[in-house]
This record gives C-alpha cells, sequence and structure tokens, in this order.
C-alpha cells in the first residue's frame, strides 16, 4: 500500500497487531498456522503473556521462540506444558469444550464467516484442489468463539464459497442455532484493513473500525461483496513500538530458522 | 513375534498390491524410509490413508502407486499445496486417485475406534460442514440417552500400518516420544504394523513409566534406520529439515523435475542414505 511507508508499517503487520491484541491472558487458544499463529505469539509475548496457545498437534500451552511452519514443529513440544495424542487434543480439549478461542485463517471467506480451504471449483471436479480442513470444521463449532484473520482480496473475500470447510453463521442470523451447534462462532475479522464484528442479529460482518490511513473505498475495492459499516466507525490504534520490535523480531527469528542451508542434503 | 529385519525385507514381508496401507507420522516421525523403500518395490493400487498425507504419499501419488487416498490436510504444512496430489486430482496425471476426504477430528475419532476394535467412531463433528454431503462414509447417529445427533465414520483397519520411532529394546519393544500424533492408535488398528527406528537400546529400564511404548507382540517388524523420517524429524535425534519442505513445493511443481528428483534420491537410493541427510540437523535438536 503506498501510504504504509509513511505509516512506518505495512498492512499485514497492522493485521496481525490488531489480532494480536483481540486476545487475553486467560484465553485458550487453538492456533491455525501462517497469520493467526504470529499474532497470537505476539499476543504471548507482549500483553498476554499467560495465554494458553494450542496446536492442534497437540502441544498445549505451548511457547514457542521462532514461529513453527508446520503445526508440528518440535520447537512447540520442547515449550509446551504437556504433548497429548491427536485424538486426545481433539476428543478431550476440543470436543470437551476447553477451547475459548479457535483462530483460524481462510483461503476464502463469506460476510458471514464461513471458510472454504477446500477446492476452488466444483468437489469432484477441482480447478484448484486446496489442501483441506485440517481440524478447521470441529475447531469453527466446539470453539466457544471463532476469530478469523485473512488479507484482504476480491479472490479471497466473496460473495458465494465454492465449499463449506467450516460452518460459520451459514445463512446468517439463527443459522448456527438451527444446525444444533450452540458455540458463537465467529464473533471478529481483522483483515489488513479492519476489524469486522458480526451484526448482533443477521451475523453479517461489519467494519466496526478502519485501521490508519485506510478509507472505506479501499476496504469495499477488495472485498467480493458489499460491505456494510458500522455508524460509528472507529479507527484502529497504530502499532506501538513494541508490538512493531515484538513482530519483527519473531518474523526475522523464524526467517532465519527455516531458510537455513541444509548442507549435506542428497538432492 | 517381532522379527527385527532390513527396510527391505519388513517393507516385502508385509506390503503388497492392493492393501490398504498406512504410513502415519503428525508432522514428526513420518516414515519417510520406510515409504521410500516401498516405492522402489515399486507396489501398485495401495489405498493410502493418513491424516497430512505431505510429501510421502505425494510422492507415491505422484509415482503412480495409489488407487485412492484418504486423508484431512492434503498440504504440505506451513508451505502450501501439494502439487503431484493435485495433479492426480485435477488432471488425472498419472494417473486418476478416488478421495476419500475427513477432518481430522474425524480421522482420529476413526483410528481410535480401529484400535478400540469397534466398527465406527461417534462424536460431535462435521456440524455444517460441507464434507458430510461429498463423503458417503459420514454420517449420524442420535444418542439413546440425549437425543443429540452425532456425526459417525467407519473405523479405519489397514492392513499395514508403517511408523517411525525413537528407539527399540533388544526384545522389541518401541519407545515413541514428543509429538506423539496418532502412531499408538494407527499401530493398534493395523492387521500388521512395521516400525522403522533411530537405534535398539540393551533395555527400557530406565524410562519413565507413563512413556508411550508399544509392546513388541504388537509390531511385526523393526528396522533400524538412523534418519529414516527426514525431512522430518526425530525429537531427541535431529530437528526438522524445514528447508527442504520448502524446496519440495519447487521439486514437486514440475513433472520432470520431479520424476529426476525421485529417481536421484529415491530409486537409485537405499535406507542407509539417510543417516547423512540428517547429520547437520543433529545439533540443534
Amino acid at each position: 500500500m503506498s501510504d504504509a511507508d509513511n505509516l512506518g508499517f505495512t498492512p499485514n503487520e497492522m493485521m496481525t497487531i490488531a489480532a494480536s491484541r483481540a486476545l487475553k491472558s486467560d484465553d485458550v487458544c487453538f492456533v491455525g498456522i501462517g497469520a493467526p499463529s504470529a499474532a497470537c505469539n505476539v499476543a504471548r509475548l507482549t500483553h498476554a503473556p499467560d495465554i494458553t496457545l494450542i496446536y492442534e498437534s497437540g502441544t498445549i500451552g505451548t511457547a514457542p521462540d521462532v514461529l513453527p511452519l508446520s503445526i508440528g514443529d518440535g520447537e512447540l513440544c520442547d515449550t509446551a506444558v504437556t504433548t497429548v495424542a491427536v485424538p486426545e487434543m481433539f476428543r478431550y480439549w476440543l470436543q470437551g469444550g476447553r477451547i475459548s478461542i479457535g483462530f483460524l485463517g481462510a483461503a476464502q471467506l463469506d460476510k458471514f464467516g464461513n471458510i472454504n480451504t477446500t477446492v476452488i471449483g466444483d468437489y469432484a471436479h477441482p480447478r484448484t484442489r486446496l489442501p483441506g480442513g485440517g481440524g478447521a470444521p470441529e475447531i469453527a463449532t466446539s470453539s466457544k468463539q471463532v476469530y478469523i484473520t485473512v488479507a484482504q482480496s476480491k479472490r479471497g473475500m466473496v460473495e458465494t464459497i465454492d465449499f463449506f470447510t467450516s460452518f460459520g453463521h451459514g445463512e446468517g442470523g439463527d443459522h448456527r442455532k438451527r444446525l444444533g451447534i450452540d458455540t458463537a462462532g465467529p464473533t471478529l475479522l481483522i483483515t489488513d484493513l479492519a476489524i469486522w464484528e458480526p451484526d448482533p442479529v443477521t451475523k453479517e460482518f461489519t467494519v466496526v473500525s478502519l485501521h490508519p490511513g485506510v478509507t472505506r473505498e479501499q476496504v469495499q475495492e477488495t472485498c467480493g461483496w458489499t460491505v456494510k459499516f458500522a455508524e460509528a466507525l472507529d479507527e484502529t490504534p497504530a502499532p506501538t513500538e513494541l508490538e512493531l520490535k515484538t513482530l519483527r523480531d519473531l518474523q526475522a527469528r523464524t526467517r532465519a530458522a527455516h531458510q537455513r542451508t541444509a548442507k549435506g542434503k542428497a538432492a | 513375534m517381532v522379527k527385527f529385519l532390513p527396510l527391505k525385507e519388513a517393507v516385502t514381508e508385509n506390503l503388497h498390491d492392493g492393501d490398504t496401507v498406512v504410513f502415519e507420522g503428525f508432522t514428526h516421525l513420518i516414515p519417510t524410509a520406510a515409504a521410500h523403500e516401498a516405492i522402489r518395490q515399486g507396489f501398485r493400487d495401495l489405498t493410502l490413508i493418513r491424516m497430512t498425507p505431505d510429501l510421502i504419499y505425494d510422492q507415491m501419488i505422484g509415482m503412480g502407486m495409489a488407487r485412492k487416498v484418504v486423508f484431512s490436510y492434503l498440504g504440505n504444512p506451513g508451505v502450501g499445496l501439494l502439487r503431484r496430489a493435485r495433479d492426480a486430482i485435477e488432471n488425472g496425471f498419472p494417473r486418476s486417485i478416488e478421495v476419500e476426504e475427513h477432518s481430522h477430528a474425524g480421522m482420529a475419532n476413526a483410528y481410535e475406534a480401529g484400535a478400540a476394535g469397534l466398527p465406527c467412531a461417534v462424536f460431535r463433528g462435521y456440524l455444517g460442514a460441507g464434507l458430510a454431503a461429498v463423503n458417503p462414509n459420514i454420517k449420524s447417529v442420535t444418542c439413546p440417552f440425549t437425543g443429540e445427533v452425532l456425526a459417525a465414520v467407519p473405523a479405519i483397519r489397514p492392513d499395514v500400518t508403517f511408523i517411525h520411532a525413537q528407539k527399540a529394546d533388544r526384545k522389541g519393544n518401541v519407545l515413541v516420544e514428543g509429538i506423539i500424533g496418532i502412531q499408538k492408535e494407527a499401530v493398534l488398528a493395523a492387521k500388521r504394523a512395521v516400525v522403522t527406528v533411530e537405534e535398539v537400546v540393551d533395555n527400557f529400564d530406565d524410562l519413565h513409566p507413563n512413556l508411550t511404548v508399544l509392546p513388541s507382540w504388537t509390531i511385526a517388524a523393526i528396522s533400524v534406520v538412523p534418519g529414516g523420517s527426514h525431512p522430518s524429524y526425530t525429537h531427541g535425534y535431529y530437528e526438522r529439515d524445514n528447508a527442504a519442505y520448502l524446496e519440495w513445493d519447487e521439486i514437486a511443481a514440475d513433472r520432470d523435475r520431479f520424476q529426476a528428483w525421485m529417481q536421484k534420491n529415491v530409486i537409485e537410493s537405499s535406507a542407509d542414505d539417510f543417516a547423512g541427510r540428517v547429520e547437520h540437523l543433529r545439533k540443534a535438536a
């Protein structure tokens, strides 16, 4: 974005930091890989030191020094309070109702917080076969609340998703309740441009705060549905020096760890 | 009774064309050496089951060995898509494959049901999820006590499961530690289990009593293959080769480059080559 340099932070940094602020020290957070993982660890390293981070590989209460490339990096196990088997993770801890926040990313997202990470196009004959849901279908329905973070684009934020990998608010309104789902579902969407919350009745995501320097037009131009804005629109506080430094240090450590030259490799 | 065998013989004795086979490892302890041995022996028409197929199933699918793949996350973890698997699903290359897709919760429960000798698993899942509409093996049952509608999936009962583990003792008991994933359930659900290990020690006398130990009589064969999970890792021995996972994305993107890589690093290699591949990853683990 052209004004990123003037502001001193990038839209992606603002997204991660805004997402991190939504987490509290007493949260038990089931962490999706990618953007959610960065946000959760920035929260842990700044204002929420006691947050419990859980990755689906079975690591509970983990505190990695670098962001894991996968959900099962050794770093997660080394720093965890305990590491449990995968069936226990899903049966006791997620299904058992122990997770306060499920934090997910999305390849495709609609205005009701339904997520597609399975296919682009028809399921049987996909144009693009994406990795699929992994833990997300049950994270989306068994966590008490779901936060979603995604960078805005017309391809990613669409009127109709191609596949319901993870159920958000369905067609909106009380659709979750009608399916017998008693958790709150998506309650927060953090993009690189804005913070969104669902309308209390329709459950359609509504912009409640614009990040510094972002206009309504920019939000609409990078979103595939007609965006609703709250009447009293806030401006997201800019990242603090501490937040930015924490995020950048974490990313620098992570890059160094993941790109380390694999000497002596067979290939 | 468990047999200590060279990997080549362990695979020959326990895997057959048309088998339903599991190579498990949830990011950690992926039995890469065993998968590469299966590729060298050129099995056909396999039904491949795994929660997180990643590189080894990308390789087996790319080599045309799979008739069907059952999975819950078909990705290169943290990197992106599996390009050989995509080519098979999107373009039928090198052959078309059948797909049975679940969520992690669905597969974890199905393995557990397999280990428990149950015909199916029952859990709270797939609510509002599109998978229930495209996978006929996702059904529902009503709780006879509360009336709650719960998801049901058939138990996983593989012909053979391959896993990698830290160590065996001389009697053939096997220790698995760190991110233990679904290893224990995958072994107990299978008719036969083959385990590759980093090393064999005299005994397990000094182990903490609650560690995950698979008794020797649950295992058909053990092969000692140091480095056998590379580019995955073995907790306490060597760390994950994240650079190799990033590199795989480029190798698998091109059909010819993939074939050339497989020829050099799998077909013309052996289980003995794995130790050298993890040498530079040992000190940090």
